[in-house]
């Protein structure tokens, strides 16, 4: 095996041993620049593994890697198609201006801020690559346990407050999580999903029954985590309250629930899956479009920057999982096309609202009037950048997701409503995010000492690395759909998942994924056995 | 048999995540601490029972006829590591956030009617 080999894994592991080794650098005041150095190293290379991912699955070949040789439904694999390697590349994009930004002050307000950055890193590379159930699970909890303590980063009451209750939402989330993957477990006898994806079409009708409440049970549990209506009200509050940079990489822990959504409900649950096919089609269309709309008037209703952002993304998960609801390659061509997008737009707002919060003196990032901004052309044109971005104006690259959304959307029974929402909602995130920047920057009281003396280019370097890739999004929109097109069509063929994960596939082996044969002439019955008789 | 294993699990299992649903649901943190532990339970023993209740069925391979799943077993392991991990965290969080907010209710809510509050080693 050659070193590019192990390119899969190595996504994993290199956050992993640099938080270690962050960890025993230390955290004092005196280790900080060479702990910022060896967290910015680490990022850098781990985007150039996430570059050279995208490149390998760019060619179209689904790289399974076995870890530890054992193979592929009894061992754990990481498999990178080209879905994967766009999500591993989104999260590097978004996680190295956040670092930087970080690394401007916000890191020494608490404790081993970048040493837990780099677990969560791992957790999300992880849970993209991972092409088990369970171990889809534990990089979840891997990300999520880092993101607790992130979250409370930097402390203060409002923030202990609000990470409590996403502590707890996020362990009963996880209950859940287990309940549904016991119940596929418990009917198909396997948790990877190109196993599943063979056997959950074999399930006959009434035992299918079973499968589908599974399967509706992850629905809830990836729904809650990327904030679908009715259980989207813990993201505003908590990514409010979070610190700027943490909020910004939380943008793309959204999107490690929509990520679930696509692989369970979308390939496993979708077309050509027997009795259960399209288990989650009448629930997905109708959640999403709800999604968009309580969104948007979440976000004139807000009344802090920061919380407008956070309905935003609300916003951006409903307009993703409508598409991943139309069912159809093009849809989640434009689904990918639009995730990779409002991620970044997303992160660089976040990063934003707290550049303009720190220069407007005691209104801070409340939208009421008070002192000018220090640097008015610089901040306001990237808000404007972003807001343009997120609405969907040409040609900025929110308008060509759309534009593909809706162009996919025609014919669909739901066209006429998703038109509707999606137009109505990026006009009133128009007029949400103008409302916003016309208090934010125009209706000032110059009276009010500011106190600030502008921005450091480190921090503005941050907003404008994660705006100008969106803008190169647009720039680069032919390459970009191609790859999101062959990314969706390669999505969507199960049978080409399975037999790149499953070389032995349709062989005697495929009979049973359970590690043992049973030493009967004859398998046993099916059901439980009548197991309490002593 | 009127009372079988299955029954037994059945109702068992739910009637721990029920007692964990409703301890969620109260408004004090140490009762959903509480809560969040039960559910674990309910949870981890519907794992197990996922790969079917076995008696005298050892879960490696024996000369003898039956043989339990072990997967299961083993996915129930993990669950109860990270599920006890994560409880310690959240025990903690809320230990810091009654001190830092003066409640140990979940939405920060300061102790009505006079009622004591938990914890009194901390001087109250």
């Amino acid at each position: 095996m050659t070193f590019f080999d192990h390119l899969p894994v190595l996504a994993v592991l290199l956050p992993a041993f640099t938080a270690m080794l962050l960890l025993l650098v230390g955290d004092g005041d005196a280790q900080r620049v060479w702990v910022r150095r060896i967290a910015l190293a680490s990022v850098l290379l781990g985007a150039v593994f996430a570059v050279a991912l995208v490149a390998l699955a760019g060619t179209g070949v689904l790289t399974v890697y076995r870890l530890g040789e054992w193979p592929a439904p009894f061992g754990i694999v990481l498999v990178v198609d080209r879905l994967s390697a766009l999500m591993v590349a989104l999260t590097s994009a978004v996680v190295v201006p956040v670092l930087i930004y970080a690394s401007g002050g916000w890191d020494s307000h608490g404790r081993h801020f970048h040493a837990l950055l780099q677990f969560q890193l791992m957790g999300l590379n992880g849970a993209f690559l991972t092409g088990d159930l369970f171990n889809l699970f534990v990089f979840f909890e891997v990300l999520l346990i880092a993101s607790y303590v992130l979250m409370t980063h930097g402390l203060g009451r409002e923030r202990l407050r609000a990470g409590t209750h996403y502590v707890v939402l996020n362990l009963a989330a996880s209950a859940l999580f287990l309940l549904g993957m016991a119940l596929l477990y418990g009917v198909t006898g396997t948790l990877n999903l190109a196993d599943l994806a063979v056997r959950v079409p074999r399930v006959p009708a009434p035992e299918a029954a079973l499968l589908q409440a599974g399967a509706l049970l992850l629905l809830v549990v990836f729904g809650f985590k990327a904030a679908l209506v009715p259980l989207a009200l813990w993201l505003p509050a908590t990514y409010a309250a979070a610190s700027a940079p943490v909020a910004a990489l939380f943008a793309i822990m959204t999107k490690v629930g929509v990520y679930a959504i696509w692989r369970v409900h979308g390939v496993i649950f979708g077309a050509d899956a027997g009795a259960s096919a399209f288990t989650v089609q009448p629930l997905l269309l109708p959640l999403a479009l709800a999604t968009c709309v309580v969104g948007v008037l979440g976000a004139l209703a807000a009344h802090t920057l920061p919380r407008l952002i956070a309905w935003l993304t609300v916003a951006s998960v409903g307009t993703i999982v409508a598409a991943i609801g139309l069912f159809g390659a093009a849809a989640w061509s434009a689904a990918m096309y639009y995730l990779v997008n409002s991620t970044l737009v997303i992160a660089g707002l976040f990063l934003l609202a707290e550049l303009v919060a720190s220069q407007r003196g005691p209104m801070a990032d409340r939208l009421e009037p008070c002192s000018p901004v220090k640097q008015p052309v610089i901040l306001g044109l990237l808000l404007l950048l972003a807001a343009a971005s997120n609405a969907g104006l040409p040609p900025l690259p929110g308008f060509v997701g759309k534009l593909m959304l809706l162009q996919a959307s025609s014919g669909h029974p739901w066209a006429v409503a998703v038109w509707a929402v999606v137009l109505v909602v990026g006009f009133f995130t128009l007029v949400g995010l103008a409302r916003a920047g016309s208090v934010l920057f125009w209706a000032v009281r110059p009276e009010v000492p500011s106190g600030s003396s502008g921005a450091s280019p480190k921090l503005l370097l941050a907003p404008m690395a994660l705006l100008g890739m969106s803008v190169l999004l647009s720039v680069m929109a032919a390459p970009v759909q191609r790859y999101t097109a062959a990314a969706a069509l390669q999505l969507s063929d199960r049978d080409a998942y399975a037999r790149a994960v499953l070389p032995e596939l349709g062989g005697p082996a495929a009979d049973s994924a359970r590690p043992y044969r049973l030493p009967q002439p004859q398998p046993l019955p099916r059901g439980p056995q009548p197991g309490g008789q002593p | 048999m009127l009372l079988s294993m299955e029954f037994l699990m059945a109702s068992g299992i739910g009637l721990v995540t029920a007692s964990g649903i409703y301890l969620l649901l109260r408004g004090r943190t140490f009762p959903v601490v509480l809560g969040l532990t039960m559910l674990g339970y309910g949870v981890n023993v519907f794992i197990f029972v996922m790969g079917r209740l076995w008696s005298a069925a050892p879960p490696i391979l024996t000369a003898g006829p039956n043989v339990a799943d072990p997967l299961p077993q083993a996915l129930v392991l993990t669950a109860i590591v990270i599920g006890f991990a994560t409880t310690g965290f959240v025990i903690e969080l809320a230990l810091r956030s009654r001190h830092d907010g003066g409640s140990d209710h979940v939405d920060g809510k300061p102790d009505a009617h006079g009622r004591q509050a938990h914890g009194a080693g901390d001087g109250r």
